[in-house]
């Protein structure tokens, strides 16, 4: 144990750190860009601009920012790990006051140019936040039921300002997130049925008092048909698309749904409608396969990681980038009801590539920094 | 430390756990893309073409209508016009109030756009408004972003070049109804037009043609990307009448104010060359909607510029037809052309008296004489020994009181009544009604077509019947030539006995109509008056001496009427001429009908049987774009 870890200091200086990187990681990342980018120049119609060359630049300053994050020591991560909380919390608050106005809701802050979506920012905050409380806590603390209050709060805090944006899948998203850190830390089974068994009921009451937008969605999901040329065409344009791809797809820019304009916000959430409609069943499925291997990727990281603070972001991180997987997905093919969540490193969109870098960059900090020893807090409080 | 492994274990565990969630739901992912993309991915190609290929209808130009030398008598001009497919806005109203704005719409306009918005497919273009100015169409490109929905372009409107003067032939065309859409569905493109009378009705098959269709790449907008298929529709044809537009108007012109009738006819093959008739109307007034005003002035006008009076005008023929009495005669027997009967200028049959027109009487005369100086006694003998049945099927074989085989809709049959005629009407015929109708007077009523039919018939020997219709596109239709036609099967004699007195009616110095003979004696004509009366001259006015037909008010005077046939000694063309209570055949019909005739034989130089550089001179068909119709 003692050798090991001297090893480990003895190695760990810049160049060590840059070759404890997970390339074929970073390399997979990049083949999704690349997915992205491809999709993004055939829906301009086979031109680099608006949208291909654009998410290229991001990405690259994404992946900058991702690497120059994985170098950053996990444990100074971990004592930021509130501060990044409360700023998020803090942005949240001020994109109720300042924020831009975008589909009926206020989820954007514009920071010279550059739009800011504070609530993906604090999806990754809060699974920092909550990785450190659960970092030094016991299995019988975790037992303790008033041990469990400040975390919860700090969720629902972020949650309730999500929601009342209103953003309402993300702030499901949200709640998902920090659920699977509090499962993944050892909360006990039967607080989660406490808590998931008045769901149904909630629900009921919370239709009532959705905005209209949010219940005409959620109709027009339940019955598309009803409204074949309003809410209800995005989908059915976007199955067509989807469908019509067959097996082998109608090749890059052969398809006729995204190309005449059938469907709609092809260049943000409907962008894996393209992909299923140019490239078939085997070039959705390609896709699927990576992200899927993205994902596996996440959580092998959190399984290797030797300590639970590590274990936990890495694990938060890969439900999040999961959770935005599949809801895009679903709600592309029609499974679930729409929601503004474009599919992370493929859609068109700034700030999504870069908070999603953002959480790689973490992800791949825990990995390089797998072994690391906290000072004397590994053990129980 | 124990309870530190717990915690990883757990951690384990539960990390496990939840890829195993995660791998069932992407598995469920790739399980649904595979049901959508592959196992349906048929159905949603099929919607997917669905979506971009829109079949849109092409409209086949109209034909043309023709006359005898290819002048245009029908046609087609551009037509500037905008517009409305409500599949590319959402709000119509909004649309049109724009649009008013540029172009002002009435309130029944919109309406009725509004109507048939909501009534045809939402892809199929409804007439907003026709016959725009060019700078209206700048106006509208110019304001085209607050306008969706319209949409311009340039289609065809009917034309008559002649206006009134062929109308009643030509007809008009008219918006088409629901019933002529269920029908045919290119007739639901805008701007198209149905033919409603004369012969853009009958021949509409004909003229209108067949749809093509195109298939078009659309976008979401609907915006054409890209044209993928086109089947060409078939061009209406074209159609040459037997009319001479020309002479059509010299007679019309000729006609002057006079409430009249005039009917020009080839007698070798029963062609009509002029029909002319006064007053008339202006049939492209029926292509956009006939005003309430107007209608009302046609119908309250009493000289019925709606009617066409040479093919449903009824008139009691007179004495022209003491041709139809004589040669039914002559072929029953029951009189010779020497045949003399005595005129004091009146007929007793028991206690009734029958008035010859002329007060003292012709004396002796035969069929020549009677016919010559139009004795009414020699024809109400006659007509009594021949009785009403034979001189009825003999009308008729003439053509007289029997539905002609015409290209024209809307003729009227007119009567030459049988006995049994009578008798189905629960009466019983009287003597003294055959001996009225032995002078056309009575039951007869006859059209001027039919009178036209008559001299032609006799003076051919032929049972030509009238027609229009030349050509049908390059086709020329049966019955152009002499021997399409049946003899009459009259003898010979008896038509040359009849033929020799029409002769003698305008060129023999004690003939009824020397205002009918031509200048030229190489051209020599043969003719028969008629006046007939619309009401009955009772005994006080005939016997005080004071019954001046000319005095009496317009509607209670008699019609003037004439038939003729020239050249004499080869007929050509014959003819009637029917005036409206012009008083007498002889002043008022003999005079037009000399014209009228002259004008003919002047049109037709030396042996002509087609004009050929007319022909050759011919517009040619329309070759501008074809509208895709959208």
């Amino acid at each position: 144990m003692m050798q090991r870890r001297l090893w480990r200091e003895a190695s760990f200086d810049l160049t060590g750190k840059i070759l404890q990187i997970n390339w074929l990681y970073v390399l997979l990342l990049c083949a999704l860009a690349g997915v992205g980018y491809t999709a993004l120049y055939s829906a301009a119609g086979g031109h680099q601009e608006p949208y291909a060359a654009r998410h290229a630049i991001r990405f690259g300053f994404g992946l900058v920012l991702m690497l120059g994050i994985a170098l950053i020591d996990i444990r100074f991560i971990a004592k930021m790990a509130w501060a990044a909380w409360l700023g998020c919390v803090g942005l949240l608050v001020m994109v109720t006051q300042v924020g831009h106005v975008g589909k009926g809701a206020q989820r954007w802050i514009d920071l010279g140019g550059f739009q800011l979506q504070p609530s993906e920012l604090m999806k990754i905050a809060l699974v920092l936040a909550l990785a450190h409380w659960f970092h030094r806590a016991s299995w019988e603390r975790i037992g303790n039921p008033l041990f469990l209050i400040p975390p919860i709060i700090a969720v629902l805090i972020p949650a309730g300002l999500i929601l009342k944006q209103p953003n309402l899948g993300t702030a499901v998203i949200t709640m998902l997130v920090g659920g699977s850190v509090f499962f993944a830390a050892g909360v006990r089974w039967w607080k989660f049925l406490l808590v998931a068994l008045p769901i149904p009921f909630a629900a009921t009451i919370a239709y009532d008092h959705l905005r209209d937008y949010q219940r005409a969605r959620i109709d027009t999901f339940l019955h598309p048909e009803n409204d074949p040329l309003g809410a209800g065409y995005n989908i059915i344009q976007s199955k067509i698309a989807l469908g019509s791809g067959g097996m082998w797809g109608k090749g890059l820019l052969g398809g006729t749904q995204g190309h005449l304009d059938f469907l709609p916000e092809k260049q943000t959430d409907f962008i894996f409608s393209i992909i299923g409609e140019e490239f078939g069943f085997v070039g959705s499925l390609f896709v699927l396969g990576l992200l899927s291997l993205i994902i596996l990727g996440g959580m092998l990281i959190a399984l290797r990681c030797s300590h639970p603070f590590g274990r936990l972001v890495a694990l938060g991180i890969s439900i999040n980038f999961f959770l935005y997987v599949f809801v895009n997905i679903a709600m592309v093919m029609g499974a679930i009801p729409v929601g503004g969540v474009p599919l992370p490193l493929v859609s068109h969109g700034g700030s999504a590539v870069i908070t999603v870098m953002i959480g790689f960059g973490i992800l791949m900090s825990v990995h390089v920094h797998r072994d690391v020893e906290f000072s004397g807090t590994d053990q129980e409080r | 430390m124990k309870r530190d492994t717990k915690r990883t274990s757990v951690f384990t565990r539960r990390a496990l756990l939840m890829m195993g969630g995660q791998a069932a739901i992407l598995g469920g992912l790739g399980v649904r893309l595979y049901q959508v993309q592959v196992q349906e991915g048929e159905r949603y190609a099929t919607l997917a073409d669905d979506n971009r290929i829109s079949a849109r209808m092409i409209a086949a130009p109209r034909g043309r209508i023709l006359d005898r030398h290819g002048t245009v008598i029908a046609g087609s001009r551009i037509n500037w016009r905008a517009l409305l497919v409500a599949e590319y806005t959402n709000n119509v109203p909004q649309t049109l109030e724009n649009f008013s704005r540029i172009v002002p719409l009435s309130e029944y306009e919109r309406a009725r756009i509004e109507r048939e918005t909501s009534r045809r497919r939402r892809y199929i273009p409804v007439m907003v408004r026709e016959f725009l100015s060019w700078e209206d169409m700048a106006r509208i490109g110019v304001h085209a972003p607050e306008l969706p929905g319209i949409v311009v372009d340039v289609g065809t409107t009917r034309i008559y070049p002649f206006g009134d003067r062929l109308s009643h032939i030509v007809g008009y065309v008219a918006p088409p109804n629901e019933a002529d859409v269920a029908e045919d569905p290119m007739l639901a493109l805008p701007g198209l037009r149905v033919g409603r009378a004369g012969m853009e009705r009958f021949h509409e098959p004909v003229l209108r043609g067949r749809a093509g269709s195109v298939q078009l790449e659309v976008n979401a907008l609907g915006r054409v990307i890209q044209e993928l298929d086109r089947r060409e529709g078939v061009q209406g044809e074209d159609i040459t009448l037997t009319i001479d537009a020309e002479l059509q108007q010299i007679a019309l012109k000729r006609l002057g104010d006079e409430s009249a009738s005039a009917v020009v006819m080839d007698c070798r093959n029963g062609e009509v060359l002029a029909m002319a008739t006064n007053p008339s109307f202006d049939p492209s007034v029926f292509n956009s909607g006939v005003s309430q005003t107007q209608w009302r002035e046609w119908t309250r006008d009493r000289r019925t510029p709606l009617i066409n009076k040479a093919t449903s005008g009824l008139y009691a023929p007179g004495s022209t037809f003491k041709m139809a009495v004589a040669l039914a005669a002559l072929e029953a027997k029951t009189a010779s052309p020497f045949d003399r009967v005595e005129c004091p200028g009146h007929y007793d049959l028991g206690d009734t008296r029958f008035h010859c027109w002329k007060k003292h009487g012709h004396g002796m005369v035969d069929l020549r004489g009677a016919l010559r100086m139009s004795c009414d006694v020699w024809f109400y003998e006659i007509a009594r020994r021949t009785g009403m049945d034979r001189i009825a099927a003999m009308s008729h074989r003439l053509g007289m009181g029997v539905l002609l085989d015409m290209d024209l809709p809307g003729q009227r049959a007119g009567m030459v009544p049988t006995r049994s005629w009578r008798t189905k009407q629960g009466r019983i015929w009287n003597i003294g009604d055959t001996i009225v109708s032995g002078i056309g007077q009575g039951y007869v009523q006859v059209t001027p077509l039919q009178l036209a039919t008559f001299a032609a018939r006799l003076a051919s020997g032929r049972a030509v019947q009238p027609h229009l219709t030349r050509k049908l596109g390059n086709a020329i239709q049966p019955g152009a030539r002499t021997e399409d036609w049946p003899s009459l099967g009259v003898a010979d004699r008896s038509l040359q006995a009849i033929r020799e007195a029409m002769w003698q009616v305008v060129n023999d110095p004690g003939g009824t109509a020397p205002l009918a003979r031509l200048p030229d004696r190489t051209w020599q004509m043969a003719g028969k008056t008629g006046s007939s009366q619309v009401r009955r001259v009772s005994r006080e006015m005939r016997e005080s001496g004071k019954f001046d037909s000319e005095k009496l008010p317009w509607e209670f005077r008699p019609h003037a009427l004439f038939v003729a046939y020239a050249p004499h000694d080869q007929p050509r063309y014959a003819l009637s001429v029917v005036v409206e209570h012009g008083n007498a055949g002889a002043a008022m019909a003999a005079p037009i009908a000399r014209d009228i005739m002259l004008a003919t034989l002047q049109r037709d130089p030396a042996n002509r049987t087609e004009p050929p550089a007319r022909v050759a001179q011919a517009d040619p068909p329309p070759t501008g774009p074809r509208d895709v119709i959208r």
